[in-house]
């Protein structure tokens, strides 16, 4: 796989086919047992804490369902990276605050806590959270998963213009096929640990393959087949010796 | 059951218990080295001294009252047969400092401060938080879990001298207010033979003890606690209970070094 600078890349499949996995060999919190992740050329699994943490700064990760510190207030975990990793005055840090909070939509909720958030809400301020730093690479992990279709466009359009303001690459595993094509440049299938199908959306949309088919029409049986495997049905219900 | 599958059993059980130990110890050598940030920046161990210190008054008052009120009523029994009512003070004082007020109030802190440390630390980790810090490149071990170290750390003979103190107050209400003994004789008693280094600092340090004990074992089941319900309600359990245990053993070995000398 290969994530060129400026790109927005969908990694899709099947639950439990290993897309968050991908994720977190990214990001440098797995070791892969082959192969390697390189990010701007250097090898993550190679690198000792204090390289690691060096790139994470230039890292930004969304979490499923946001991850933020439900200690803190809405301001205090956008605010959060840039009082880690920098000496800025908090007048500045407000300022850069605010504008974060801004680009998502959220600078009315500053002063508001996590658990006063809707899930769209949350998910957004998670977004700003991401960002605080100007990442070069941002990675996805399910951002439209649990959301009602008007956050979800919201989330959706958010990805693909921050990317594109901030110059970064980013990365996004998901399920959500139909929202997935709107928002990005190029798409990769996953299955059983390998890349099964990729191409740009128009390449996806005609393409034969049984698995793509499958996922995009949302079809219950196929190469991902509806039964876990097991033995007979008949066997197990004891009609059959 | 067949012979192997005890043996497998046991020694599974063995692995898994010297693995935790060293896991334990490693992890509590990583908050040692990642105690840095804690104190150049001490206002993070500020809020954790008020969670688990502050929030712990109210229960380490009420039941250091309760205990000293009881140790007045018991000890004038009892010394009243010896015709020696007046070495109440004496009597309340060192059970207190010596014994009472460390022990107790490290068994409160552990189940009022050291369980919400795990269910907290454990929920963190369950709902990615940690997990969030670290791909922050923030270290969840200097900013989460070393302040609250610190904290119990500092907070735990502070209660525990609080404790004592009310307790010594509650020996007073119930010995001379209530029962009529010499208040002359129960405070004169009480200062001659209570021993600032051999009495109360040895409680202090015992304090101490208890304080690093119960934060490593109540952060470690949290840091360690599976990422589910049952996960962070089973470290959360576990806490309390190995906390308990840790105080009394801790106790005695301690009391054997300190007033016995072996």
């Amino acid at each position: 796989m290969q994530f060129p600078k400026g790109k927005v890349i969908a990694i899709m499949g099947g639950s439990g086919c290993g897309k968050t996995t991908l994720l977190r060999l990214i990001g440098g919190a797995l070791k892969p047992t082959k192969g390697e992740v390189r990010i701007g050329g250097k090898v993550i699994h190679e690198m000792d804490q204090d390289a690691l943490y060096e790139m994470r700064r230039k890292l930004g990760v969304l979490f499923q369902f946001g991850a933020l510190f439900t200690d803190m207030s809405v301001f205090d975990n956008v605010a959060f990276q840039m009082r880690e990793h920098t000496n800025l005055p908090e007048e500045i840090i407000h300022d850069l605050v605010m504008m974060k909070l801004h680009a998502v939509g959220l600078r009315g909720t500053h002063y508001l806590m996590p658990a006063e958030l809707s899930g769209g809400m949350a998910r957004r301020v998670a977004l700003a959270r991401t960002i605080a730093l100007d990442p070069m690479l941002i990675l996805y992990d399910e951002p439209f998963a649990g959301l009602d279709p008007i956050s979800l466009t919201v989330v959706g359009q958010l990805i693909r213009k921050l990317n594109d303001a901030l110059g970064a690459t980013s990365v996004v595993v998901t399920h959500d096929v139909q929202e997935s094509l709107k928002i990005v440049d190029y798409i990769y299938f996953v299955a059983d640990g390998v890349i099964v199908a990729e191409g740009t959306p128009d390449e996806i949309r005609a393409s034969d393959k049984p698995f793509v088919h499958q996922f995009i029409h949302g079809e219950m049986d196929g190469p991902v087949p509806f039964h876990y495997p097991s033995e007979s049905y008949m066997q197990d219900l004891g009609v059959l010796g | 059951m067949p012979i192997n599958k005890v043996l497998t059993a046991v020694g599974h059980r063995v692995v898994n218990t010297v693995w935790r130990i060293g896991f334990a110890s490693r992890f509590f050598w990583e908050i040692l080295r990642q105690s840095g940030p804690s104190f150049r920046r001490f206002g993070l161990i500020n809020k954790e001294v008020f969670s688990s210190g502050v929030m712990s008054l109210v229960i380490i008052l009420v039941a250091g009252m309760f205990v000293g009120m009881v140790l007045g009523l018991q000890g004038f029994e009892t010394l009243k047969r010896y015709g020696s009512e007046s070495a109440l003070g004496s009597l309340v004082a060192l059970s207190l400092v010596r014994e009472l007020g460390p022990v107790l109030a490290g068994l409160l802190f552990a189940s009022r401060a050291g369980s919400a440390m795990t269910a907290e630390i454990g929920l963190m980790k369950t709902t990615e938080q940690l997990a969030a810090m670290e791909m922050m490149a923030v270290s969840p071990l200097a900013r989460v879990v070393a302040p609250r170290f610190w904290a119990g750390v500092i907070s735990m003979p502070l209660l525990s001298a609080l404790f004592s103190a009310m307790g010594v107050f509650g020996g007073y209400v119930v010995g001379v207010m209530m029962i009529g003994v010499d208040e002359g004789s129960f405070w004169s008693q009480m200062q001659s033979s209570v021993d600032f280094q051999h009495d109360i600092l040895n409680g202090i340090i015992k304090s101490f003890v208890f304080g690093i004990a119960v934060t490593t074992i109540a952060l470690f089941e949290g840091y360690d606690a599976p990422p589910t319900a049952e996960g962070v309600s089973g470290a959360t359990t576990r806490t309390v209970v190995q906390s308990s245990l840790a105080i009394l053993f801790l106790d005695f070995i301690l009391t054997a070094l300190m007033f016995r000398g072996f």
